[in-house]
């Protein structure tokens, strides 16, 4: 029997008086896809924020369980660096690519919790350093290459267009190796084409053994993607599971679509 | 013609200095936001520490080069250990809190390592010991240009050098230049966005004490005063080339000490700081964020 990778238990978060998020449950399972959905405000980047250390959460438990059988890490209180260290790394809503940096530098920024090398090696050139750093460069190539970014390696960030940039943050958060990958509506803005190009790039990465969690609007890519669905509404869970059953909830129906009138 | 060239070259040693002290400025600046009012003072902590380990070394009777690599290691080292305690004592707990609040604590830390020494080393003019000595080869240009104004201008070179490409190519400087531009994200990729800092507080404190000693010798005496002058010209120099910028801390610091330097050499020095300032004044009209910074543009 294989425990979730994610597991999340009676997750709350209050902001002074407002609970922005009541009692989630949410597992991840090793390999899967799962989809975090609901209306604006919903709750669910305030959710990852949670998840990924950047807000302390109220209530509640968040345990990450490595795939290769290693102990159970409670996240609770954990600086987002220790998160991303422990195997778990994120993408952005609103893109936040390190702007003035090359795209294989930013690539690069991602190996920096994997690699050990400092000030010492970096004067004296040592050969464990300059090992470390072909590594890099070479690992960082690999993963440009699997994103489609290999052509672009030498551009700044800032000069990608929109849909690449998306793609060199899922980069950025591939090099870090986690084992479980976060994507912040990564489809946002962008045309049907590149959404299509995305939906094999996710597929794609989750075949190479990584989970993935993910919170989209775009609901024929989640319906496409997603093993499972949970959906949030005014920070409390609505319904959870298959993308058949999920769509065809009553309740899901009413937050998205409003309540009938007669009903 | 001569004189031109002299005064150039005076010119261009204190600008050496103003550039070393300014690194630290804009280094800490560009990453944490915040103006490091004690700066000043690492650097005339650098200093002292240089005088006191010189003046033992030399009672011991070591060759004058050993002493001035010995001093220099050691005001380096001790300054940067000031430099990492300021940060975790005086700034890591106001991190979050408003920037004034850092600020003046920042001035408080300033003012508190003045007295300090002030207690410590009394406030008389120490004389300083001449550690670079005139080399037979710059002999026939020694009314130009002074063997430690030589020293000075290489040793800033190479410290310049050496921070750009610990910058631009090593995995510190990576991550120092992520944690600049976006401190959330950085700590994401996983980033010890605590370590870096510190960091920058090491490496800048470091430079800053080398340029201590350096000028030390070349004027010949310290008190607990020489840190709060240079911090303020160095300050100025920083924002004079667009603060945050690591090559603006140094043309603004080349910049200020040319102005300087004329001033004082075809109108009189009584007039050194009226020109150098004047100058900040109309760089801030006409380029407000500095010669080399870029404009700051407010994200919505």
């Amino acid at each position: 029997m294989s425990r979730p990778v994610l597991q999340v238990e009676g997750l709350s978060m209050d902001f002074g008086g407002i609970r922005a998020m009541c009692e989630l449950d949410l597992e991840v399972d090793q390999g899967q896809i799962v989809a975090l959905i609901g209306p604006n405000g919903a709750g669910k980047t305030t959710f990852f924020n949670c998840v990924t250390g950047i807000y302390n959460p109220t209530e509640g438990s968040i345990f990450l369980n490595p795939p290769d059988g290693g102990k159970a890490i409670r996240l609770n209180g954990l600086k987002p660096n220790q998160v991303t260290e422990k195997g778990m790394a994120r993408t952005f809503q609103n893109i936040r690519l390190f702007q003035k940096m090359t795209v294989l530098e930013n690539v690069m920024i991602g190996r920096h919790c994997r690699t050990r090398s400092y000030i010492a090696g970096a004067v004296f050139k040592t050969r464990a350093t300059r090992r470390e750093e072909r590594q890099t460069v070479e690992i960082s190539y690999q993963i440009l290459e699997k994103v489609g970014l290999a052509e672009v390696v030498n551009e700044l960030a800032e000069n990608l267009p929109y849909g690449a940039q998306r793609r060199l943050e899922i980069a950025r958060a591939l090099a870090t190796e986690p084992f479980l990958l976060l994507l912040d509506e990564p489809a946002a803005g962008m045309n049907p084409q590149e959404t299509q190009e995305l939906d094999d790039l996710i597929k794609r990465i989750r075949d190479e053994g990584h989970s993935i969690l993910l919170i989209e609007h775009d609901m024929k890519l989640v319906m496409s993607l997603s093993d499972k669905i949970y959906v949030v509404d005014y920070g409390k869970k609505i319904a959870e599971g298959s993308p058949q059953q999920v769509s065809s909830d009553p309740a899901v129906i009413k937050a998205y679509l409003g309540e009938d009138i007669d009903a | 013609m001569e004189y031109f060239i002299e005064l150039f070259f005076s010119g261009l040693t204190r600008g050496s200095i103003y550039a070393l002290i300014a690194l630290g400025y804009t280094m800490v600046y560009g990453i944490i936001g915040l103006i490091n009012f004690a700066h000043g003072e690492i650097y005339m902590i650098g200093a002292f520490t240089s005088f006191i380990v010189a003046t033992v070394l030399s009672i011991y009777g070591f060759p004058l080069l050993s002493i001035v690599l010995l001093a220099g290691l050691a005001a380096a080292v001790w300054s940067a250990s000031y430099g990492f305690t300021i940060e975790r004592i005086a700034y890591r707990p106001l991190r979050q809190a408003p920037r004034l609040s850092a600020l003046i604590s920042a001035i408080g830390m300033s003012i508190f390592l003045q007295n300090y020494v002030l207690l410590a080393q009394t406030s008389d003019f120490q004389p300083f010991p001449e550690l670079i000595p005139d080399f037979d080869f710059m002999e026939p240009y020694a009314h130009v240009v002074g063997s430690s104004d030589i020293v000075i201008l290489l040793t800033t070179a190479v410290s310049m050098i050496a921070l750009t490409l610990l910058i631009k190519f090593s995995r510190v400087g990576k991550a120092m230049r992520a944690t600049s531009q976006d401190r959330t994200m950085a700590m994401l990729v996983g980033i010890n966005v605590n370590n870096v800092i510190s960091m920058t507080f090491i490496i800048g404190s470091a430079l800053a004490a080398i340029g201590g000693m350096l000028i030390a010798s070349h004027i010949g005496q310290i008190n607990f005063f020489i840190g709060f002058i240079a911090g303020i010209k160095a300050f100025t120099a920083a924002v004079l080339g667009g603060i945050g910028s690591i090559p603006g801390a140094v043309l603004g610091g080349f910049v200020l000490g040319l102005t300087e330097s004329f001033a004082t050499g075809y109108v009189s020095s009584d007039y050194e700081d009226v020109f150098a300032f004047s100058l900040l004044v109309l760089i801030l009209i006409f380029k407000p964020a500095g010669l080399l910074g870029r404009e700051e543009t407010q994200k919505v």
